[in-house]
């Protein structure tokens, strides 16, 4: 495979083909818009976390002392809007999706490059919509903008934070048509559907999710602004509306959504374990339908948020049992990580880490859910902080840890560069204690009847709080200490040869950062994804300074 | 991949069959059918909306790939009516 080189003989890649800003706001390879992506999203994560510090802030005390009942209300809807629509929603697929999805099938980009591009800036156009309405005084609906306060009585910036959350959705849109459009049709010769990393299954079930999704939130949005601005009867009984249609139209897309965040979560999870394992993914046609399933199933539960709206308990039944259904290929995929574990040669590198907290907190996260689709605990706990801490564990400890995993694994491939061993393991676990101590507390007040979205609280609450507090605080450094030492590697990090962790898929076989155009050649494929034999020739694995041996079996005693 | 070109004519007729509909839809208006009135409405509604599907969006003439995507998409709608509807339709069997 011929190299390219620059006149110095540096090797050419995508990083250094080009240069000066206008290379980057105008260009459509699609492992820069990933890079513009993660610093987008990296800015909007940062500020929802900031209205997280003064949600946590004030809760350490059981009075209201610190804000405004009216503050606390936006900052908990700003807080959930960002890091939903702004954060998680494009997360995984418009970073790591968008970088990787390409390499993986053997492509030279996504079939639409300039709609790749389109997305950003619209995603950038939504951002700032929104936080235009944040300066303005924000918006106190909660990021569900529930009818007819939505409609009707609230006076802070419903329409303006509604239309960004509305123009977001186009820019996932493109991002969701792009990939099935790229997954369908551009595969390399011989990559069959089975062949496929689960990375790929993943994001094509996102995708379609999102394209089935998403304009349904986008139409309920606009007739939330009619109501408001017009006062067309929809939702409003004052004007012969019905408030609840209003709550199964968000819901049919917001449950969906959540499935947005963790699918592409579990996708990244799939890899990991089989990066870390050694092993084929056992199960893997399983884990592909799974993903499927989930698409599907996901989209018939929604009635599961409503069950004390005056839906009708027989509709509450009917989504109580379908909601227990859609757990299933959620545990199939649960139990196959685990069954791929077993007898494997698990090397406990930092992406690692971050996967086996996926698996422990998602679980948890999906339990509880089970627990909340049962319709009669969830009387007792319905809008109690047991729904905060149960949506936390999944989101937080299931999507962002993936989130974070996916990147450690693949940032020597989209840098470059290595970031340094020990801080990486540092935060990985930091953050672990971190979630834990914030939000395990949040169970226990739930189920003792503290419910969310109050400032202040009864004083016997204190001490959970208290504790909750200060996991936020451990949580908060344990981001930190990556951004610090991802921003750090780029100038100063070890370069990182093309296969770092001696893995297996297309995207390590060319260099680390990918030329431009991917691959000097596109490959041929002929075999299924992991082929993780014992008699497989290893990558080098020497970047990360640590001794890997070649042969993949002789990983067994290696903690590298 | 076959490109299939449709003719002018039929076009027009489809045009022309759109415009006789129209002409319907507001004539039924003004005869009262009872609880007949939405039904008569909508199925004219549906009926047009097919026709505009399929040949002014190509649908009737277009690859397997694309009608799958149609009736998938028409049967999400059938999920989101159909699910909400089991709300409103079973509220007053408690009494
Ligand atoms: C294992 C399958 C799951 C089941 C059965 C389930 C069930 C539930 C139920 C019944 C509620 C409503 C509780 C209430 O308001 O009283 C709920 C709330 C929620 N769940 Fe889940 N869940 C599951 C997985 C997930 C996942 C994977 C995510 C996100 C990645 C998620 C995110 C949320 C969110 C955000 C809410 C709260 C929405 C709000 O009211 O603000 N859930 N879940
Ligand atoms: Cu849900």
């Amino acid at each position: 495979m011929s190299e390219s080189v620059d006149t110095f003989g540096r090797r050419l890649h995508y990083l250094n083909a080009d240069f000066g800003v206008k290379s980057w706001l105008l260009t459509r390879d699609h492992k820069r818009i990933a890079l513009l992506y993660l610093i987008s999203i990296t800015i909007f994560f940062a500020l929802g976390g900031l209205m997280a510090v003064g949600i946590r802030l004030e809760l350490a005390t059981p009075q209201g002392d610190l804000v405004q009942p009216d503050t606390y209300n936006r900052l908990f809807t700003m807080h959930g809007v960002l890091m939903i629509f702004f954060f998680l929603i494009p997360s995984i697929p418009a970073v790591l999706g968008n970088f990787l999805i390409p390499l993986m099938i053997g492509a030279k980009d996504l079939a639409f490059p300039k709609l790749n591009l389109a997305s950003w800036y619209i995603y950038n156009i939504a951002g700032f919509f929104t936080l235009w309405a944040v300066a303005q005084g924000g918006v106190d609906t909660g990021w569900t903008f529930y009818t007819p306060y939505s409609t009707t009585y609230s006076n802070s910036y419903v329409i303006a934070t509604a239309l960004g959350v509305f123009i977001s959705g186009f820019s996932s849109i493109l991002t969701a048509v792009n990939f099935i459009v790229t997954i369908h049709r551009m595969r390399a010769p011989g990559l069959t559907w089975f062949r496929l990393p689960l990375f790929i299954w993943a994001h094509y079930a996102t995708s379609l999710v999102i394209i089935l999704g998403t304009p349904v939130i986008a139409v309920t949005i606009l007739m939330v602004a009619a109501e408001r601005l017009l006062h067309i009867g929809i939702f409003d009984p004052a004007l012969g509306g019905d408030p609840v249609l209003f709550q199964h139209l968000f819901w049919f897309y917001s449950h969906p959504a959540v499935y947005i965040m963790i699918l592409p979560s579990m996708g990244v999870v799939s890899e990991l374990i089989a990066a870390f394992t050694r092993k084929r993914i056992f199960g893997y046609k399983f884990i592909a339908g799974a993903s499927v399933a989930i698409a599907v199933l996901g989209f018939l539960v929604w009635g599961h948020h409503m069950f004390l709206s005056s839906q009708s308990v027989y509709a509450g039944m009917v989504f109580s049992v379908l909601s227990m259904l859609v757990a299933v290929p959620s545990a199939i995929k649960v139990f196959n990580w685990i069954a791929t574990m077993y007898k494997g040669s698990v090397s406990w590198d930092t992406p690692m880490l971050y996967a086996m907290g996926f698996i422990g907190l998602f679980t948890i996260g999906g339990l509880t859910g089970v627990m909340l689709a049962t319709l009669g605990i969830d009387i007792h706990v319905h809008d109690t902080y047991f729904v905060v801490a149960h949506f936390h564990y999944v989101m937080v400890g299931g999507a962002i840890m993936g989130y974070l995993g996916g990147l450690h694994f693949w940032w020597p491939k989209m840098t470059g560069r290595l970031y340094p061993v020990f801080w990486s393991k540092f935060a990985a676990i930091i953050i672990f204690v971190g979630f834990n101590l914030t939000f395990f507390p949040q169970f226990l007040l739930g189920y003792l009847g503290m419910p969310r979205r109050y400032h202040v609280y009864p004083a016997d609450f204190q001490v959970l709080n208290v504790m909750s507090s200060a996991g936020a605080t451990v949580l908060g450094v344990g981001y930190l200490i990556p951004l610090v030492y991802f921003v750090w590697s780029m100038r100063y990090g070890k370069r990182a040869d093309r296969n770092p962790w001696g893995a297996i898929g297309l995207e390590w076989n060319t260099g680390s950062p990918p030329p431009q155009h991917n691959f000097h050649e596109i490959p041929t494929v002929d075999w299924d994804a992991y082929g993780y034999l014992p008699d497989t020739p290893a990558g080098t694995g020497e970047s990360w300074g640590i001794a890997v041996p070649t042969q993949r079996q002789d990983r067994t005693q290696d903690d590298g | 991949m076959s490109e299939h070109v449709t003719s002018i004519t039929t076009y027009l007729v489809i045009f022309f069959a759109l415009l006789v509909l129209t002409g319907v839809t507001v004539g039924v208006a003004y005869v009262d059918l009872g609880p007949l009135n939405d039904v008569v409405a909508m199925a004219i509604a549906v009926f047009k909306a097919s026709l505009v599907v399929l040949f002014f969006m190509h649908v009737k003439n277009s690859r397997r790939m694309t009608k799958i995507t149609v009736v998938s998409s028409l049967f999400w709608l059938l999920i989101l009516f159909g699910l909400t509807l089991s709300d409103y339709w079973t509220r007053g069997f408690l009494g």
